[in-house]
Parts: C-alpha cells; structure tokens; sequence
C-alpha cells in the first residue's frame, strides 16, 4: 500500500538527524520572519522585504569575491550589510526626490540584484573559484544545512525576539500612532531604525533556506495570515511566529524528502496558501464567514417581507381569514424568486398557515411578528 | 565588432527601449512594485502553456503569459477590494505564491528543458542570434529582435495613439472618468502592454532585470524632466545607453550581459541623482548654500546699518565680531565678509567695516522687506 510506505518514510525521516537538523533550522528562521513581518505588515512596509532580500545577493557575492570565505557567517554579514545599504538608499530616495516608495522599493531592488548577478557570472567564470553553494542562496537550500548553520541560526534568533520582546511597548506605539509616540518623546527615529536593522536580520538568515527571490514572502505570508485571526497586536505576533515556524519546518522537510523538490518555493507556498486559506475563513472577517453571514441575513430580510406583504395584503382586504397566492405575495416581495421556499420555512416556524392548496394567511404569531416588523420600520424611519 | 556582437547589442537595445516607455507610466503611477508582480508571475504562464503545448516556441505561451501578468493586477486588486490586506501586502502575496508554484513545476517536470531557473533569473541574451527568423529559407535575423522590435513597435503606437488618455488617466483618474475617458480600461490596456513587454523581455534579460530596466531608466528621467514627452524620451535615452554599456562590461568581465545592463541602470540612476541641474542632491546642497548666502549677506548690511554712528561701532562692526553677535562661526563670517566685499556692499578700513551706498539700500531693502 502506498499509504503505509510513505509512513515509513515519514518515521524514517523524523527519526533522521540531519532532517531533524534542517527541521528545527527552518523552523527558527520562518518564526523569526514571521514575527518581524508583522510590524512591516502593520506599517504597510511589506515589500521591504523583497527589496532587502534582493539587494543583499550583491553582499554575498562581494564577500566571496574579497575573502573568499564560504562560511555562514561571512556571507551573511555581507548580506545583511548589503541589505542594510539597500534600505538606506530606498529612504534617500524616497526623502529627497519626488519619487515614491514602490519606485524607489523596485529600483534599488532590480539593480542591486542585477548586480548581484553581474557579480555571480562573473565569479562562476573565473577559474579554481569554485562558487558551489553561492547559487543556493537564489532559491534557497535547507538540505545543505549544518549542525552549526542551526547553531548560529539559534543564537541570532534569540537576539531579535529578545529585542523585540525588550521593546515591545515602543514599536506597538510607533507601529500605530507615530505622531503621538513622537510626542510624548519617545525617540521615533531611533526606534524605526532598530526595527528596519531587526528586519534585515530576520531576513538575511532566511536566505540560506528560502533564498533571496522569495523571502519577502516569509515576511508577508505569516503576518497577514495572523492577522485575519486575531485583532490582538500580541496574539498576532504570536500567531505568525508559530505560523512561519511550521511553514519552514514542513516545507523544508517536505523538500528533503521529494527529489527535487525546491526548498525555498515549497516553504513560501505553504505559508502563502495558509495566509489565503485564513484570509477566507479566518476569525470573524473571513470571507467565507462574511458570505454566510449576508446570505442569513439575506433570507431573513426575504422572510419578513413575506410576512409584511401578507400583513398589508390581509389589512387592505380588511379581512385576516382570505387566504392569498404566492402570486399575490409575490408582486408585493422585493424579493421576487424563492417565494414559495420562504413560505414554506414560515410555515415550519408556524408564522403562516396554508388554508387551502396556494393560499396562504398569517398565523396569529405571524401577525404579531408581522406587525411589530412594520411598527419597528416606522420607527427608524 | 562581429556580427554576433551587434546583433546581442541590436537585440538589447530593442528590450531596453520597450521596457523603458510603459515603465514611465508605471512609475508614475506609483504601481512601480506591480511590474515586479508581473514579471515574476508571467513565468506560471509559460510554464502552464508549455505543459499544453510542450512547445517553447509556441505563440501561445505568449499569450498566456501575457495573461496571467494582467491576472495577477486583477488578483491584487480583488485582494485589496476584500480589505482584509492592503495593496502592498497583495502584492506580496499574489507574486510569490504564482513564482513559487511555476519554479516548483519546473524543478519537478521539466528539468531537462532550457527552461531551468537559471535562466528564469539570467534570461540569454547571449544566444539570441542562436534563434534566427526565416522565412522561406531566407535569414532575417535573430528571431528575439523582430519579436522585441514587435513590441516596442506596439508600446510606441500604443503611446502615440492614446497619449492624451494615458496622461489624463495617470494624473486625474477621478476627472478621466468624469470626461468618459475609461480610466479602468486604460488602467487594464497599460498593465496589458506591461505583461506583453514583461513576457519578450524575459527570454532576454529574465524575470527581476525586467523590473530594473522598466522602473530606472523612468526613475532617471523624473528625475531630469518634468515634462511627460521629454521623459519619455530621455527614459528612452537612458535605456540605449544602459544597454550598449551594459553589453560592453559583461565584455570585458565575461559577467552575465543582464546583470551589466541593470547595474549600468543603476549607476546612470546614481549619476541623476546626484547631479541633475533641477533636481540633484547636489544641486540641492547648491541652493541651499545660496539661499543661506543671501540671506547671510542681507543680515551683515542690517547689522552693520543698526550700529552704523554710534558709539560702539568700532567694536561692532568688525569681521571678528560678528562670530559673538549674529553667532556665526569664524569660517562662515570670512566668507560673508568676503562676498559682500567682492559685491561692493561693505568695504574695510583697519579691520572695521562699513556700508558702501550700495549695501545701504540693501540694508534698507531688507528691513522694509521685512516689516511688511
């Protein structure tokens, strides 16, 4: 059966160390993501992500190409250095040009990581330098993954939750009321800086397993999907650490297992359909439940026209015993198809009584609901 | 040159300039980010239409890129109408899931194609002259240069034909679709060349150089001019200029031709940035510097006015003091000093200053100015 042997290789896998390795690895970088993402979320930042990510590539290529060090920690601090110089030149833009932020976001992005590329061409061409493992970090590769890769993984996570968790009070105020967190002299300026540095860090350790073409999507992914789940800023964060920690776990997994498999598309696809999968039946504003929600509303306003036009029909004929026709009903009904089913219902519900086949009246519980309808109407009117 | 060199130069040129107009209105629109949403997710579309027709060359795979680039606009905007996400976290979301599942179908079922994410990202500039146009055993060129000469040709005569809606529509949408101009439609017709554009681009110079070659050589433009024709053209300028450059580095370095071109983008960006007369950082500084000067110089002729007569004018009114009373450091004042020597406003006498005639009325000029 096929079911039974793909539980062995799910046992076997669990059971494998370096799956447990990448595991735990990719599940520390998609918490850390998600758990950043949600303040670039709320401060309508979320395509920085994309800009830093790209813009770091050349980062990495530079520090390959000056010291030839292949090690995790080198690249990543040219990356994150890169990523850094990235954003400082989307914010000149965006302050002292009238260009806006997606132009500035989309430049700096493109050319960075064209130059990224000029750079990575040109190192795979030269002879003896040997760049494997430079182009894992386009789309990313969790299998490569080392014991100390987690390590370090570990170590910087912990930092970044640490801060945010240190000034949690500070980027909430900043994150919802700029203008009055500047006032009461919070140092806002500093505060946003520490949060961008935050986020470069969150998203050059994504690199390794994600890659630079699709890592803002652990940053957006997360947050948005949390969102839908709770109004909550602390339950949010939460949400979408827990979130991104699952989606970089299994998908990091699940590329392990399936031969060629890419690790970086397979975890940002899980993340995503989870966040538009919440989008439609997350919390109380899911789409799904917003649907359902008008269509009871909708049959109920139906139903009660029903009744009203009865109403009216039986006080125009001054006589509560003539039965009428849907027909009749009907032609009084803004609601003109489905009648006969919502006459039905009433009837289950005892508000109508069919006295012969087709014609209908109100019952006394009718009447009443009916006339406390038309009461109720002409008092919000 | 070999012929191989000029045409990968022809075939450049042409993807530069037609990325380069529809850019212009992107940027303006402040939908720069869309193209990056469209580039990447047009690959879905070829990937889709390549399982159906397993054909590369197909004409089909065109269109249904050209079609998922005008869907993925249309997801984001039914995104952000739910008002659950905002417009940049659609973005967000729309682009990478499309990316994501195109790169997973190509690493799982079509390994073996040229289609390899490699050149998803790189494009192959480098073998277009590999790809040539026949026709009945007659050979008219690389085949990318008739299908980008095709494009650009369609974005020129589509600006041409449409260029008073476009501008109507870009700045005043609301007044566009007072006077029945469509905004919509135009919206939906742009974002139609934009993925048409995106889809001949890609084969060349691949999906995230697409985004650079549409938004810098705008971005530049906006930056020298003012006027929507001018910008067009000098976007149009920049983009040749991006691309014959751009070539001849990847020349020299044996580096990735997109790569270059991109990088050369960037650094004409810079060069904008920095310099352009009306608008550059530099030229900012400039008149920044100007407008302190004049008004330093204004401040000089009414303080030496103030003190002129009377007793402690010959404490006054020396250079050395001007440092304590209007708080100027000793660099700035010589140089004010100075100026207004070399103006004629002021002249000096054993270290003391006073008014020529000329600074006089400057003086007086000042202070009227001021109370009223």
């Amino acid at each position: 059966m096929v079911g039974a042997g793909w539980d062995i290789v799910l046992a076997d896998a669990l059971s494998s160390p370096t799956l447990r390795v990448v595991g735990t690895g990719s599940a520390i970088l998609g918490a850390v993501s998600g758990a950043l993402g949600c303040f670039a979320l709320l401060r309508r930042q979320s395509l920085v992500g994309d800009a830093v990510s790209h813009a770091a590539l050349p980062g990495i290529a530079l520090v390959f190409l000056l010291t030839g060090t292949k090690t995790s920690l080198g690249l990543l601090t040219g990356a994150a250095l890169a990523g850094w110089l990235g954003m400082l030149f989307v914010q000149a833009i965006v302050r002292t040009t009238r260009l806006d932020d997606d132009t500035a976001l989309g430049l700096v992005l493109a050319v960075f990581f064209g130059f990224g590329l000029m750079l990575l061409t040109f190192l795979q061409r030269k002879p003896k330098a040997s760049q494997a493992g430079l182009d894992t970090y386009l789309f990313g590769q969790a299998a490569t993954m080392l014991r100390e890769d987690v390590v370090l993984l570990s170590c910087v996570g912990v930092v970044l939750i640490a801060i945010i968790a240190l000034f949690w009070k500070e980027f909430i105020l900043i994150t919802f009321d700029r203008e009055y967190a500047s006032t009461v002299g919070y140092p806002v300026h500093r505060l946003e800086i520490l949060l961008t540095v935050l986020l470069v860090g969150a998203i050059t350790l994504g690199l390794r397993t994600v890659g630079v073409i699709l890592m803002s999507a652990m940053i957006v992914a997360p947050a948005a999907a949390a969102r839908q789940w709770t109004n909550r800023s602390h339950r949010m964060v939460g949400l979408a650490a827990l979130f991104g920690a699952i989606a970089g776990a299994s998908g990091a997994i699940l590329s392990s297992l399936v031969p060629n498999l890419p690790t970086g598309p397979t975890i940002v696809l899980i993340a995503t359909t989870w966040a538009l999968a919440s989008l439609l039946i997350g919390g109380r504003r899911g789409l799904v439940w917003q649907w359902l929600r008008r269509r009871v509303l909708q049959r109920k306003l139906a139903e009660e026209a029903v009744l009203i036009g009865l109403y009216d029909l039986a006080l125009a004929h001054g006589d509560e015993r003539r039965g009428h026709s849907e027909g009749a009903i009907r032609a009084l009904s803004p609601h003109a198809v489905g009648v006969r089913g919502r006459l039905r219902r009433l009837k289950q519900e005892g508000m109508v009584e069919e006295t012969s086949p087709g014609s209908w009246i109100l019952s006394k519980k009718g009447r009443d609901e009916a006339k406390h309808l038309v009461e109720k109407s002409r008092e919000t009117s | 040159m070999t012929n191989v060199q000029l045409e990968i130069q022809l075939v450049a040129v042409l993807v530069a300039v037609a990325c380069a107009l529809p850019g212009v209105y992107l940027v303006l629109r402040r939908a720069a980010m869309l193209s990056d949403a469209i580039s990447h997710s047009i690959l879905l579309g070829i990937v889709l239409a390549y399982f159906v027709v397993r054909d590369l060359s197909s004409p089909l795979l065109v269109i249904a890129a050209a079609a998922t680039g005008v869907g993925t606009v249309w997801l984001v905007e039914l995104l952000v109408r739910t008002r659950l996400v905002r417009s940049d976290a659609a973005i967000g979301l729309v682009f990478p899931t499309l990316f994501a599942v195109a790169v997973i179908l190509i690493s799982l079922y079509a390994r073996s194609l040229h289609l390899d994410t490699d050149s998803v990202l790189l494009g192959e500039i480098a073998f277009a002259p590999f790809n040539r146009f026949e026709v009945a055993g007659r050979d008219l060129g690389p085949l990318s240069a008739w299908v980008m000469g095709g494009i650009l040709l369609i974005n020129v005569a589509f600006i041409a034909l449409f260029y008073k809606e476009l501008k109507l529509a870009t700045f005043d949408p609301e007044f566009a679709a007072a006077q029945g101009f469509m905004p919509a439609a135009i919206r939906y017709a742009l974002m139609t060349l934009v993925s048409i554009t995106a889809v001949g681009a890609f084969d060349a110079v691949g999906s995230v150089l697409v985004v650079a070659l549409m938004i810098a050589p705008a971005a530049t433009a906006l930056l020298i001019s003012h006027r929507l024709g001018l910008v067009l053209a000098v976007a149009a300028a920049v983009a040749v200029w991006s691309a014959l450059s751009g070539y001849w580095v990847a020349h020299v370095l044996d580096a990735s031709i997109a790569g270059s071109m991109s990088t050369m983008c960037g650094i004409v960006f810079l060069l904008a940035y920095l310099f352009s007369p009306s608008t550059g950082l530099v030229a900012q500084v400039r008149r920044r510097q100007a407008v302190r000067m004049t008004f330093a110089l204004k401040m000089l002729a009414v303080h030496l006015a103030q003190h002129e007569r009377q007793p402690e004018a010959a404490t006054e009114n020396r250079a050395e003091h001007l440092t304590e009373h209007i708080r100027w450091t000793n660099d700035f004042a010589e140089k004010v000093v100075r100026r207004a020597l070399s103006l004629g406003l002021i002249g000096q006498e054993d270290g003391k200053l006073f008014l020529t005639e000329k600074g006089r009325v400057l003086a007086s000029e000042s202070v009227i100015e001021d109370s009223v």
